[in-house]
């Protein structure tokens, strides 16, 4: 761990157990699936087989006949949604078109698009039904290749979208591409021009689920007096809540979302396929309705991230990264709003250059609509940047961390928005990396190779609202509404602890139901550490502010004569006088009534991060296998608030990054059918896939924030990419632009290279 | 569809009889019949181990086994194997080693886990990712699972 000056810490720093960890490890913690509510009926939904159709009919009545069925909704039940944006937090979308993926109205737009959902007393009774819905589909000619989509004959998955221009012009033109933008600073034709080197290439990404392993469950009740209860699972209890309300035209106080524990999300579960016809179904049956997905559906029906087609033209000048021409083409999925322009944002985060020309294509195509994964955008772009960085540094024979120290971006540094960076941690990391061991160890061999590359999120700040009630007995209960997706309902309870010098262990953290505390944005872009600490803090502070008023009642002073230190009140007046945390806890009832704290806010000053990972490899030519042989992943956490949620977030990061830069992919035939739409054949890393990752805190607080704490949870999902590839390139010679880096294609072009 | 099957299945201790449908899979017969929702699904392919339970001292992905397969054997599920304050030690290993993120693996790879020591009570690292090669973890890149078996391991 590296450390740049840091206060004295009392619990922050430390590694407790986690709050939740008995329910979890003896298996009584309640995910989506689990709620059983008195009456409960289950339901299924029916799902396009076609990438692209017109849906010409449906038919639902002899589903209605079959026995035990008690309901069918299609999208004919939904109110017509408000043709506007709302953002999610991590992202954001259009209600009609919202409305339209949850249950499609005149088109299908990919293969496994919902149509219809049948309520039923079984499951079984719910499927049966559900095949007897009688659809008349115009089959059209799917896309589901970026490129292709992008072509001016390319069949248009919606005949009225014209690209949105900068500055909010439209084409004339209908197109897929739904959204052009462009980033300039400096003159990048210029700046190549006068480079001592230059490298141009084009990398392709394909579509990646996050692969969570709890699928998509939700379950519903619409109740006697009009008000909704929602059990779900989900990264964002309010945000399920506003998204509901927006696609049923209710109310969102009578609206009340019970979020369960979470199976993983990774940015998968912040949309909402279930909840609204759930809550449909629920009115139509009269019964509390169970929605489950199951893994085919997982992948054909929700949210991935998006495959690219980024092309990359560098030019380095005395040593230094000097110009970048850059044009990104993002896969939407079936409606717009890929992750496109957070790529461009990000890919050249690490770098101090002049010129810099980026154009960033959003391309609808007939796949499902994609949703946030782990720093979206962010690593593939970086996948591409990052690659050819390592070929110009490789080719100029300069080390290519020293490369990047040459170019690196530091405190002021302006970014492509041309906003400066505030303090950031990209040189104490970049360093760290370079005298580490792995890195000073010799890489020797046949096929054996080292790569390096740096990543970069900016770490989410956005709404959080908690509450803290202080016990007679000195016990807290800290009240929030924020998911705790790993480990954050810990890191809150340490923050808390720090701010008001108890025990942790005093502190029973818990995460609210929708009608139990004030807003809360997803837990979603690395934020809830950061931006629910805050309000924790600020929470913290409210209650050491209302306890000192109370003391100074009990030692008839004014609070200005209170001070508080260590878990101690003292009074200024009377050194003799003092009381602890818990006596002064005691004495609430005597002194106002009861002691609660609470703070609500947007959180500013998020604080960036950079990550800076190393890996070797050895390739079998033979099999195409590549096998991690080592991988230290080098990361700017700001203030590490319990070191091994750190390490676990780094480590889950880069296992992540490791499966989708040698394996996962979804792979479609002509028709736009997904082939892999199971574990079985969607290949995720099991242990034996990856090694030991070790994770190198680099600290370097973040002024923005009470305790220094910058996100951590995206970072590292982003080097792995490129820091792969480029040990690939490192271990046989051969530069590979395309992932995944499975066996087939190592052995396709070797060959071919050869 | 053929008719139901009367079973007899000794689960955590407990005997449990119980008619089902001929297609009815353990794991739905343990979370729905019987209310034991620590087993969880995640794939239905047998792939993710979230299901894994132990049958007849063997561990087995119930999502891959009829309930009438199960007919007279003894189950035991997450549920049986230690509670607050009587945690066994795999379970313990987890938590105290943050074997865990998400949780939704969690009682498969304990499952997993304590199979893996009845096997092998000292395994090594490589083993103990053989051992757990059956059960996905999308969260915690199993380093610090591998701790929390090592933990149990070490406490026997």
């Amino acid at each position: 761990m590296t450390t740049i000056e840091r206060p004295a810490y009392k619990v922050i720093g430390s590694r407790p157990v986690r709050p939740d960890g008995v329910e979890k490890v003896t298996g009584k913690a309640q995910y989506a699936a689990d709620p059983r509510p008195q009456g409960v009926v289950f339901g299924k939904i029916l799902r396009s087989p076609h990438a692209h159709a017109r849906i010409v009919s449906i038919d639902t009545s002899e589903a209605e006949r079959h026995p035990g069925v008690l309901g069918i909704v299609t999208a004919a039940d939904f109110p017509q949604a408000e043709d506007k944006v709302q953002d999610l937090g991590e992202g954001a979308v259009n209600l009609r078109e919202l409305s339209d993926n949850i249950l499609a109205s005149e088109k299908v737009l990919y293969r496994g698009h919902a149509i219809a959902a049948v309520a039923a007393a079984s499951p079984h009774e719910a499927e049966a039904a559900a095949q007897k819905i009688r659809v008349e589909y115009e089959v059209l000619t799917p896309v589901t290749n970026v490129l292709d989509a992008m072509r001016e004959d390319a069949p248009l998955l919606n005949e009225t979208r014209h690209t949105k221009m900068m500055g909010g012009q439209h084409s004339e033109r209908p197109s897929n591409i739904a959204a052009y933008n462009q980033f300039k600073a400096g003159d990048a034709d210029a700046g190549l021009a006068e480079s001592d080197l230059v490298v141009e290439r084009e990398f392709t990404t394909s579509m990646v689920h996050q692969g969570y392993i709890e699928p998509q469950s939700s379950t519903a009740s619409w109740n006697a007096d009009g008000t909704i209860t929602i059990w779900t699972s989900t990264q964002g209890a309010f945000v399920v809540r506003a998204q509901v309300a927006e696609v049923l035209r209710i109310p969102v106080a009578r609206i009340k979302v019970i979020p369960m524990e979470i199976g993983g999300g990774f940015g998968g579960k912040i949309p909402i396929y279930l909840d609204p016809v759930a809550a449909l179904l629920s009115k139509k049956s009269g019964r509390p309705v169970k929605l489950s997905m199951n893994r085919t559906e997982v992948f054909e029906g929700t949210g991935p991230t998006s495959g690219t087609v980024i092309s990359v033209k560098a030019g380095a000048k005395d040593g230094k990264l000097h110009a970048v021409q850059a044009t990104l083409r993002y896969e939407a999925g079936a409606y717009p709003g890929s992750p496109v322009g957070a790529g461009a944002m990000t890919m050249l985060a690490p770098y101090d250059l002049e010129h810099v020309e980026i154009h960033t294509f959003d391309v609808v195509v007939n796949k499902p609509k994609t949703s946030a994964y782990r720093a979206p955008g962010s690593p593939a772009a970086a996948f591409a940047m990052e690659s050819v960085v390592d070929e110009l540094a490789r080719t100029l024979k300069i080390d290519p961390l020293q490369f990047r120290l040459n170019s690196a971006s530091k405190e002021g540094t302006k970014q492509v928005t041309g906003v400066p960076f505030a303090r950031i941690g990209n040189e104490e990391v970049l360093n760290t990396a370079m005298t580490h061991p792995h890195y000073t160890a010799p890489i020797e061999g046949p096929y054996r190779g080292r790569g390096v590359a740096s990543g970069y999120w900016f770490n989410g700040g956005m709404q959080s609202s908690v509450v803290v009630a202080v016990n007679p007995d000195g016990t807290v209960n800290l009240v929030e509404g924020s998911t705790d997706i790993g480990g954050t309902r810990a890191s809150l309870a340490m923050q808390l602890a720090e701010t008001l010098s108890i025990p942790y262990d005093a502190i029973r953290p818990i995460v609210a139901d929708t009608d139990s505390i004030g807003h809360n944005d997803v837990t979603g872009g690395s934020r809830t550490t950061v931006a629910s600490g805050m309000a924790v803090y600020q929470a913290g502070q409210d209650v050491i502010r209302e306890m000192s008023s109370r003391a100074a009642r009990l030692w008839s002073v004014t609070p200005e004569d209170v001070s508080y230190e260590d878990g101690v009140f003292h009074c200024l007046k009377d050194s003799t006088k003092e009381l602890t945390f818990k006596e002064l806890a005691a004495q609430g009832a005597r002194t106002g009534g009861p002691i609660a704290g609470r703070a609500s806010l947007v959180a500013r000053g998020a604080g960036g991060a950079f990550g800076t990972h190393i890996v070797d490899v050895e390739v079998d030519p033979g099999t195409g296998k590549t096998t991690i042989l080592r991988y230290t992943a080098v990361q700017d956490v700001g203030t590490a608030i319990h070191p091994s949620y750190v390490e676990g977030q780094i480590q889950g990061g880069v296992v992540q990054g490791i499966g989708w830069a040698l394996n996962e992919e979804f792979v479609y035939d002509e028709n736009g059918r997904m082939l892999n739409s199971s574990f079985l054949d969607y290949r995720m890393p099991t242990a034996l896939d990856v090694p030991l990752i070790d994770a190198v805190i680099v600290e370097v607080p973040n002024p923005g924030h009470p305790y220094g704490v910058r996100g951590v949870g995206e970072v590292p999902i982003v080097p792995p990419l490129a820091a792969i590839a480029n040990a690939v390139a490192d271990a046989t010679g051969h530069r590979f632009t395309q992932l995944p880096l499975s066996p087939r294609r190592l052995i396709e072009e070797l060959d071919g290279g050869d | 569809m053929s008719e139901p099957v009367a079973i007899s299945i000794n689960v955590n201790g407990k005997s449990e009889a119980a008619t089902v449908e001929p297609r009815r899979l353990l794991v739905h017969f343990l979370r729905e019949e019987l209310g034991l929702t620590g087993t969880h699904v995640g794939c239905d392919t047998t792939q993710c181990g979230a299901c894994t339970v132990i049958m007849d001292g063997q561990t087995v992905k119930s999502c891959t086994i009829f309930a009438a397969q199960a007919d007279g054997s003894e189950i035991t599920t997450i549920e049986g194997v230690g509670s607050d304050g009587n945690l066994h030690p795999m379970q313990e290993g987890f938590w105290e080693e943050h074997g865990l993120q998400c949780g939704y693996c969690t009682p498969g790879m304990i499952m997993a886990g304590i199979g893996l020591l009845k096997e092998n009570p000292h395994p090594s690292e490589q083993e103990i990712r053989e051992g757990i090669a059956g059960n996905l973890c999308r969260c915690t890149g199993y380093q610090h699972i591998v701790k929390a078996i090592q933990y149990a391991a070490e406490k026997g």
